[in-house]
């Protein structure tokens, strides 16, 4: 092991430090949420808001400690990636388990997809009539 | 020392995940539990290229990422209208 975390206590250490305490906490609190919430819906907010965050959040710490290296460019090209994939993901699969047919939660209080799936779906009668 | 609780806190994570894959009562809550793990799986892989002094881990992480979107895009695809 030759990085250890007791480094020296410059600005970019002291920010690299904070940047990856954020990122695992942000983390494991995603993953407390997706055990313990009611809903399809609820559990994938707080799986991908705070999961994608805490990811980007400890990859650009490596930014902070190495500096533009080749270590410090390869972390900082890996988040738009992650960014852009697991948010575009996210959005695929609830349009999907939507169109699927799994309900809201109990407490939910209003659905303003509904309207918009219905004349989706009928659209596709239509065009296999045709 | 405190590297390896960074470690194990995500380690926690990814159990919570796979608890959330055992019990999930829909298919699209197994699917999010995947999404969720593999995100958490490339915070891990970067730690541990931090820790041990690999940084080839980066690489490793960085396709990973990739291949996950790939899958998710097809499940997505799948429980909206079928294969």
């Amino acid at each position: 092991m030759q990085n250890t975390w007791e480094g020296k206590n410059s600005m970019n250490e002291i920010i690299f430090k904070i940047l990856l305490i954020i990122g695992i906490l942000f983390n494991l609190f995603g993953c407390i949420g997706l055990v313990r919430l009611p809903d399809v819906y609820n559990r994938l907010q707080s799986a991908t808001k705070c999961v994608t965050l805490g990811t980007c959040s400890i990859l650009l710490s490596l930014l902070f400690h190495f500096g533009f290296t080749e270590i410090g460019i390869k972390a900082i090209v890996a988040i738009p990636l992650l960014f852009f994939g697991a948010t575009v993901a996210a959005h695929a699969l609830v349009k999907g388990s939507y169109l699927f047919g799994v309900k809201l939660g109990d407490q939910s209080v209003i659905d303003e997809y509904k309207d918009e799936a219905e004349k989706s779906s009928e659209d596709k009668k239509k065009m296999n009539k045709k | 020392m405190t590297t390896l609780i960074f470690i194990i806190i995500i380690c926690i994570g990814i159990v919570l995940c796979i608890i959330r894959m055992g019990i999930g009562p829909t298919a699209a809550d197994r699917a999010i539990a995947v999404d969720t793990a593999t995100t958490v799986v490339v915070a891990l892989l970067v730690l541990l290229g931090f820790v041990f002094d690999r940084y080839i881990y980066l690489d490793v992480a960085l396709v990973y990422s990739i291949v996950s979107f790939v899958g998710l895009i097809a499940i997505a695809r799948y429980l909206e209208k079928g294969i």
